[in-house]
């Protein structure tokens, strides 16, 4: 941690960059939050650890409007957002110095929570350069332990690779997360009999309470104005006061980010029901890399994304019935 | 609030036998905004139209519905109506009671209910419409014809002779197309090449034709009054300005053994080569795949003879770019491929032809310079087979559900000229129908019966067998007697079902033409615009829209180029106002929609915005309105819904969605 | 209230493009071929202006069934507009497949404006699925139904 606040420090010396985007302490020991750092005096509040799992390439729209530029931290998956922002000029290159930083998972306190540790004090073995395998938390009742990758968000364990797709600089080591396939969940779901998937996915969004942190945290829903908050489209201001709604926007919000999702996962990761709303993305993910050839957005800037390209002999809908 | 008025048509009995009209004009009247309503027998009349005027200037009306017909048929009518009484005409909308209810349905008390809820959505969606004001687009003066045959040839002259200049691009070497290939013409027996080649030899030298020929067009853009064509300029690699057309490079060039495209391939040409004797332009082409200069880089033997040093292996492609406000398709037909009538033996005997290769066969300038013999041996045939309908009238996926129009007649004249020529021949017809509708056409099949003796019989072929003497074994049925046939044959001819030239599809979606499951191009109304694609500006002319002999073709070929000058005639055009806009606040400045617009009508610009007093330069998407075309594919494509259709809104089609739910 | 007694009257909107299947249902009608009342038609100018928000919208609003023509690939009156159309559709009908909704709700099929039957069939077809499926339980809003 120490070696990123040095190097902020330098850069704001320098006058690269004229504020630093990062995270400070929050007010428990696993909920930082993303914090701007004008000076080097600010920078004490700086702190980086396995729960600063936020993707700060969203927070860069608004940066990409200050005078100057702005550093920001990026692990390797946000890039992809990153780039997917630049393909849709919505953040501005010039404006962002990239650090990108290494990664060894992020962690999940829902399922530290989930393991039964609770009245939690302080936790060890989360900062990155740590090279610990296990994570030591001291609670009201004493002292737990708990394998680091037990705690992992479920993104880490579908982990698309620990290359950063745009920066300016790297710092630190990554160690390889992947230990799960991509699609299983998904393809748990496609399996289950029409009424078996009502079921669960009723069961799921019936959670839902349209607090709109998905769409908040999604570095892809950036609309200026959402659909759902104009007049657009008659759908505005409707409260969560039935199931469809609830799917309405779902569906709506996954079709809009389709082929523009780089699967970070944010949504799934901030929502207060701890509904797997990334199942919804990874559906139409899993989707165009079948019928439309394998795609990943934010892999460059310029491809045409699926759902804005064709070819003469794309598969009919009525595929939909057929694949079973 | 709007002030509507529903106008409901009785259609004479067509909707008010099927559906309770003055119900729907009752329930109306309920729904919001609706402050008028009335039936009348007919809404389209000028009485009708009246009531329209009258209710919109007393009631002071802000909106209309006209429950009718179909918006195809008669919203130009009512929009014009509207506007003649002072009403945008963006503020018509029509519920089709009539194409989408009362003649499809047959009980009353369901037609009734559906038509109200048809006229229910058309009202939800009218109270959310706005006036819309037309542009203003030029006109450039000059057409466009694709195809050099009859039809091409027909409408160019027309055009021309009205004072306009007019390009003709085509695809071969010359000009005359399938005509040009025909040796009678029925049923006056004219010579066809007699009656086309001055056609053609008109439109070469008229001063306002200009013909592209070994030409293909590339790439259109633009829309009604202002196309831009790209027309790819084949390399001939034989200057056209210096050629004398003298015809000693074909006699010199070594190598002869390309089949001859228009001789069908029953005889072969030279490398370098014209056609025929009356190509026009009578400069040849090289035909690189076969030129041994070309193959092997060693022979150059007509460049060495050409007198006139016309000859140029350096040659390339050349890309013309043309404006054009009309567009017109004549790009005719071929004849199917026989791959799957196998059963007729055509892949196995030279004897066994289609009636085009037929026609080459008795033309003097044909492979047997109008001898009528075997192709297997030279021998003079003393029995033909005619099989009619091949691949035309099929149910099957083989060949085509259509009756290709031509083959009755053309297969009695050949039929009439081989018992004139060989009275010693006996002919023999298969057919499953004879159809004459055609001024002087039955008359001319009945001669072909009567008076040259040819047996028609009514009856389908099974098989045609080549027996190892050579001879044709043809097993086919009589229908009218109930019995099998076998009769030995010298030559069989198979009346080929004609289809659009295969290259039409490529041309009709460069053009956005509207094209049928048969490769015809649709026309905009089947009895009223027939020469007229959907699409504005492009008109049809010959078989592209459907088959039909000659005359038919010259009629349609001049209807095409009426409605070609009666655009070219205009200084201006209004331009469709339906098209898309971008809210700017909402736009995100992401480049989707332009992404998906076929037209390139939408650019980014940097432009100051006050969003709710924050103002911000942003990059905002702006749409051309000249280019837009109002397809919409940039709406949904628009995450924010900042990207509409005007006259086709997101509310608007809510409204509609909601209504009918409702 | 109880949706058992009533007769199954479904609810079908089926969005139709100007310039083909639009056309080919008019041609249906003069050609007085049949189908079912049940099927209300919403004219778009083309396949590609259909938003999937409209699709969940009927279904929000009581549709039972949802259908969209247009024109055959290749043949779209705005070139392309078919091609982006057949993608969004194939994507949604496969998220709506996945959240458990009958796939047989939703349909999409190309008619030219020559083809008047293939519409009235198609029409046909479409409306037995659904008699089939019966009432669109796991879309519908609940405050719609009467």
């Amino acid at each position: 941690m120490q070696e990123i606040i040095n190097r902020a420090k330098e850069l704001l010396a320098d006058g690269t960059v004229a504020r630093v985007l990062g995270w400070k302490a929050g007010d428990l020991p696993y909920n930082p939050e993303p914090a701007y750092f004008e000076n080097a005096e600010a920078l004490s509040d700086f702190v980086y650890n396995g729960f600063c799992g936020a993707n700060l390439s969203k927070y860069m729209i608004e940066a990409s409007k200050l005078e100057g530029k702005t550093l920001v931290f990026l692990k390797p998956c946000d890039t992809y957002s990153f780039n997917q922002l630049i393909k849709e000029h919505r953040v501005d290159r010039e404006k962002a110095y990239i650090i990108g930083v290494g990664c060894k998972g992020k962690l999940d306190i829902e399922k530290i929570k989930k393991a039964g540790i609770k009245g939690i004090e302080s936790i060890e073995g989360a900062e990155i350069s740590d090279a610990a395998e296990t994570l030591k938390i001291q609670t009201i009742y004493g002292e737990k332990e708990m394998a680091y990758a037990d705690a992992m968000l479920e993104r880490c364990h579908v982990c698309k690779g620990k290359e950063h797709q745009v920066y300016d600089e790297l710092i630190g080591e990554s160690k390889e997360t992947k230990d799960a396939e991509l699609f299983a969940e998904v393809e748990r779901i496609e399996a289950m009999s029409p009424e078996e998937k009502f079921a669960f996915f009723q069961n799921e969004l019936s959670k839902c309470i349209r607090c709109n942190a998905c769409r908040n945290a999604c570095p892809a829903c950036n609309c200026r104005k959402c659909v759902f908050d104009s007049t657009k489209f008659d759908s505005a201001q409707k409260a969560n006061v039935d199931t469809f709604e609830e799917k309405m926007f779902h569906i709506i919000r996954a079709f809009h980010v389709a082929g523009r999702c780089t699967d970070c996962g944010e949504c799934s990761r901030v929502c207060p029901q701890g509904i797997p709303l990334h199942l919804f993305n990874r559906k139409f993910i899993k989707d165009i890399d079948e019928l439309y050839g394998e795609y990943q957005a934010g892999e460059d800037t310029e491809s045409k994304a699926p759902l804005t390209n064709f070819t003469f002999d794309d598969a009919e809908p009525s595929i939909v019935g057929k694949r079973g | 609030m709007q002030r509507l008025g529903v106008f409901v048509c009785h259609c004479g009995s067509n909707i008010a036998a099927t559906v309770d009209v003055a119900k729907v004009a009752e329930m109306a009247l309920m729904e919001p905004g609706v402050v008028h309503a009335e039936d009348y027998q007919y809404m389209c009349s000028e009485a009708g139209q009246a009531k329209i005027a009258e209710a919109i200037k007393e009631k002071n009306l802000t909106g209309i519905v006209v429950c009718s017909c179909s918006p195809r048929m008669h919203e130009a009518t009512f929009r014009k109506a509207a506007e003649r009484a002072g009403l945008n005409p963006y503020m018509v909308e029509i519920a089709n009671i009539r194409e989408h209810c009362s003649w499809i349905h047959k009980d009353m008390e369901e037609a009734t209910k559906k038509a109200v809820i048809l006229m229910r959505a058309a009202v939800a969606k009218v109270n959310l419409n706005t006036p819309l004001q037309p542009g203003e687009s030029r006109v450039t003066k000059r057409a466009l014809v694709i195809g050099g045959g009859i039809a091409g040839i027909q409408t160019a002259l027309d055009i021309a002779d009205a004072g306009y200049e007019v390009d003709i691009v085509e695809k071969t070497p010359s000009i005359g197309g399938r005509m040009s290939q025909l040796d009678k013409t029925f049923p006056t027996l004219d010579c066809s090449a007699c009656i086309l080649t001055p056609k053609m030899v008109e439109a070469s030298a008229h001063e306002k034709i200009n013909i592209y020929t070994y030409s293909e067009v590339e790439k259109v853009s633009g829309f009604v009054g202002d196309f831009t064509v790209d027309i790819r300029k084949k390399a001939r690699h034989v200057d056209m300005d210096k050629c004398t057309g003298c015809g000693v490079c074909q006699e010199k060039c070594p190598s002869k053994k390309a089949p001859s495209e228009f001789n069908r391939g029953l005889n072969k040409r030279s490398a370098i080569y014209t056609p025929f004797a009356q190509a026009i332009p009578n400069v040849p082409v090289i035909d690189c795949d076969n030129c041994i200069k070309f193959k092997t880089g060693k022979c150059g033997i007509c460049a060495k003879v050409c007198q006139a040093g016309a000859i140029d292996y350096e040659q390339q492609d050349e890309i013309v770019t043309q404006k054009y406000g009309a567009i017109v398709v004549a790009t005719g037909f071929d004849t199917i491929n026989l791959e799957k009538y196998d059963e007729y033996a055509y892949s196995q005997s030279p004897d066994v032809i289609t009636s085009l290769e037929l026609e080459r066969v008795m033309n003097a300038a044909g492979p047997t310079h109008g001898h009528l013999e075997r192709l297997s041996d030279g021998k003079a045939p003393k029995e033909i087979v005619f099989i009619q309908c091949v691949g035309s009238r099929c149910s099957d996926d083989r060949g085509k559900p259509y009756c290709s129009k031509i083959c009755c007649m053309y297969t009695a004249k050949h039929a009439m000229l081989i018992r004139d020529k060989y009275p010693d021949v006996n002919v023999t017809v298969f057919y499953i129908d004879v159809r004459t509708p055609g001024k002087n056409f039955d008359e001319f099949y009945r001669r072909a019966v009567e008076q040259y003796g040819v047996n028609y019989i009514k009856g389908q072929v099974g098989k045609v067998i080549l027996q190892p003497n050579g001879k044709l074994l043809v097993q086919g049925a009589d229908l009218l007697d109930n019995r099998q046939i076998l009769k030995e044959a010298d030559m069989v001819v198979l009346a080929t079902a004609i289809e659009p030239n295969p290259d039409v599809r490529k041309i009709a979606t460069m053009l956005t033409a509207s094209i049928d499951t048969n490769n015809f191009l649709t026309e905009a109304h089947a009895k009223l615009r027939p020469v007229e694609s959907p699409t504005a500006g492009i008109f049809l002319s010959g078989v592209c829209q459907g088959p039909k002999d000659i005359p038919e073709t010259v009629a349609q070929a001049g209807a095409a180029a009426v409605k070609a000058i009666g655009l070219l005639a205009k200084d201006k055009l209004l331009t469709n106002p339906c098209t898309a806009k971008s809210d700017e606040l909402l736009c995100n400045g992401c480049s989707t929609c332009a992404n998906v617009c076929p037209y390139g009508a939408i650019t980014y610009e940097d432009k100051e915005v006050n969003d709710h007093g924050i103002r911000e330069v942003r990059r905002l998407a702006v749409v051309n309105n000249a280019l837009c075309q109002g397809c919409g594919a940039c709406t949904v494509a628009c995450p924010s819904g900042a990207m509409d259709l005007q006259g086709f809104s997101n509310r608007q089609i809510i409204a509609e969605v909601d209504a009918i739910c409702r | 209230m109880s949706i058992e007694n009533k007769e199954f009257k479904p609810k079908i909107v089926a969005f139709c493009c100007n310039w083909c299947s639009y056309a080919g249902a008019d041609l249906a009608g003069s050609s007085r071929l049949t189908y079912p009342a049940d099927v209300k038609i919403i004219r778009v100018p083309c396949s590609c202006r259909v938003n999937p928000m409209f699709i969940l919208r009927a279904f929000e609003k009581g549709a039972d069934g949802v259908i969209m023509c247009g024109c055959h690939p290749g043949d779209c009156h705005y070139s392309t507009g078919n091609y982006y159309a057949r993608r969004r559709m194939t994507l949604l009908f496969s998220m709506l497949d996945y959240i458990g909704v009958e796939n047989g709700r939703t349909r999409v099929e190309w008619v030219s404006a020559a083809e008047g039957v293939k519409f009235s069939d198609t029409m046909n077809s479409f409306v037995e699925k659904i008699y089939s499926l019966g009432e669109n339980v796991r879309l519908g809003d609940l405050r719609c139904k009467r």
